[in-house]
């Protein structure tokens, strides 16, 4: 039997009714800058639980990577993606029929799998460090492999973005490159 | 030195009130150097301004915008002062912490980027162009300087083993941090002012923005926004002494005392580049970030690592 003390309950369950909450409120609100940041404060809503498990590391991460992400996606999607520059209302909601059956058959077989499965009893104590027993389990003796991989990603974005990019030192700098400065469309020198 | 501990609870209450008066301070030493600039007297109500200003914002009357959006603008206004509370709840005072998270380090960071949510939301809120201008413009800004802040935080993090600030403190024991991460400390310090869009940085509130985000925010919300951006800088402030300074170390006086002679200090300097250097604009930073700041930084980050495994790292893990 699992005793979980009744202040851990509460955060869990204020966290889990907000983040279902602020999650349909994504596609109630007619404006993208509410729905950005109603869908902010359902990743926050769900980051909290990881606090719980003691995950500390992976916690604060989530909120931090999530806002930095999510203010900067409003910025990119009000510029680019709605009518004149996303002032107008607006919704999120698309083919409607459809993502209604893929999300209630998703959350049909994710609920039914919650019972189905036998959950594994608590052996022993929990690790002195959570986050970095989770890494050893996921990761294993991948870790080396797995870092590798994100290093090659990392460059295949920057040297993906390089090549498409239309314009090279050449064009900014001249023939000879001793054009200074720059010419560019942009200025900042990084257009 | 003893190692930093964690306070008893009430501790927590301690932390605004002391963040509060740091902010005062910094903000009355900002308006002296004003006052010496424009080659006024420095007199009693010259110091007093700061306080005398968030009186007169406390009884004004605040302004609404046709069509505004009251939600976003509210949260945006209260999250600027909150986030700055809760960035200072990891700073040790002397040996007592408020917050002895592990993670320390990572949740100073997350709680200053709120900042862009939230100034971005003001300005938004508002329905005005010149707040949405300003919100776009602390994003923007936010791109140039926020990698190499997120390194300055990692390469203490990699020299001290340990994502605690206790633990930063605890591995400054004999070498400051500023001895041998001195760039580390340097984009801290500016991203410090960027983040609470002062001085150089201040182009989200500029005067060619007619105030950008505060350009529609008066009483109360105006005092919000403009004491939340005194409160980070004062936070900034605050954690670069753990961070770089070695915490509460120093001879003679008790830890606390240190802490706070080298948090004056800290804050000081930056009041003073805030009121000396003229505003950078934003693509003149872009530029700077990318091309110098974020080499500087990762070569900095690089050469921390390779110290610290050549005198061989400790557990890792151990956090």
């Amino acid at each position: 039997m699992v005793t979980v003390s009744i202040f851990s309950g509460v955060i869990f369950w204020v966290c889990a009714v907000g983040a279902v909450v602020t999650g349909v409120a994504v596609f109630r609100v007619d404006s993208m800058a509410r729905a950005t940041f109603a869908l902010l404060a359902s990743f926050v809503f769900a980051a909290t639980p990881l606090l719980l498990l003691g995950l500390s590391y992976l916690g604060v991460l989530v909120v931090l990577m999530m806002i930095m992400e999510m203010v900067v996606m409003a910025v990119f999607m009000i510029m680019l993606m709605m009518n004149p520059a996303g002032l107008m209302p607006m919704t999120m909601v698309h083919n409607q029929r459809g993502s209604l059956l893929i999300a209630g058959g998703t959350f049909a077989v994710l609920g039914t799998g919650v019972f189905l499965v036998d959950w594994p009893q608590r052996r022993g104590e929990p690790a002195p460090d959570v986050t970095f027993a989770l890494g050893e389990a996921l990761m294993g003796s991948h870790m080396l492999v797995m870092l590798v991989i994100g290093l090659g990603l990392f460059a295949t974005i920057v040297s993906s973005v390089v090549l498409a990019h239309p314009r090279g030192r050449y064009d900014r700098f001249g023939d000879d490159l001793k054009g200074r400065p720059a010419d560019d469309p942009i200025r900042g020198s990084i257009g | 030195m003893s190692p930093v501990q964690q306070g008893p609870l009430w501790t927590v209450l301690l932390v605004p009130v002391l963040l509060a008066v740091l902010a005062l301070g910094g903000a009355a030493f900002a308006r002296v150097l004003d006052a010496r600039a424009d080659g006024r007297r420095i007199t009693g109500s010259v110091l007093a301004a700061p306080l005398a200003e968030s009186g007169r914002l406390l009884v004004q009357q605040r302004r609404s915008v046709v069509a505004s959006d009251r939600l976003l603008a509210r949260t945006g206004v209260v999250l600027v002062p909150v986030a700055a509370v809760l960035a200072a709840l990891v700073v040790p005072l002397g040996g007592v912490t408020a917050s002895d998270l592990s993670v320390g380090i990572v949740w100073f960071n997350a709680m200053e980027v709120v900042m862009w949510a939230a100034l971005w939301m003001a300005g938004w809120g508002t329905n005005s162009v010149w707040g949405l201008v300003g919100g776009y413009r602390f994003v923007v800004q936010g791109l140039s300087y926020e990698l190499p802040h997120m390194f300055a935080l990692i390469t203490v993090a990699t020299g001290a083993g340990s994502l605690s600030v206790a633990g930063a403190v605890a591995a400054q024991d004999g070498l400051w941090f500023v001895v041998w991460m001195p760039v580390a400390f340097v984009a801290f310090l500016v991203s410090a002012l960027a983040l609470s869009f002062a001085g150089p940085f201040d182009t989200a509130t500029g005067r060619d923005v007619a105030g950008g985000v505060l350009a529609e925010y008066s009483g109360v919300d105006r005092l919000l926004l403009l004491g939340g951006r005194w409160l980070l800088l004062a936070a900034a402030a605050a954690m670069s002494v753990p961070l770089f300074l070695g915490g509460g170390a120093g001879p003679l006086l008790p830890g606390w005392l240190w802490t706070v002679v080298k948090t004056v200090a800290v804050l000081g300097l930056l009041v003073w580049i805030r009121s000396r250097v003229a505003t950078v604009r934003m693509d003149r930073f872009a530029e700077f970030g990318w091309m110098v700041l974020i080499p500087l930084t990762l070569l900095q980050a690089l050469l921390v690592a390779l110290v610290v495994l050549a005198r061989g790292a400790p557990s890792m893990g151990g956090m």
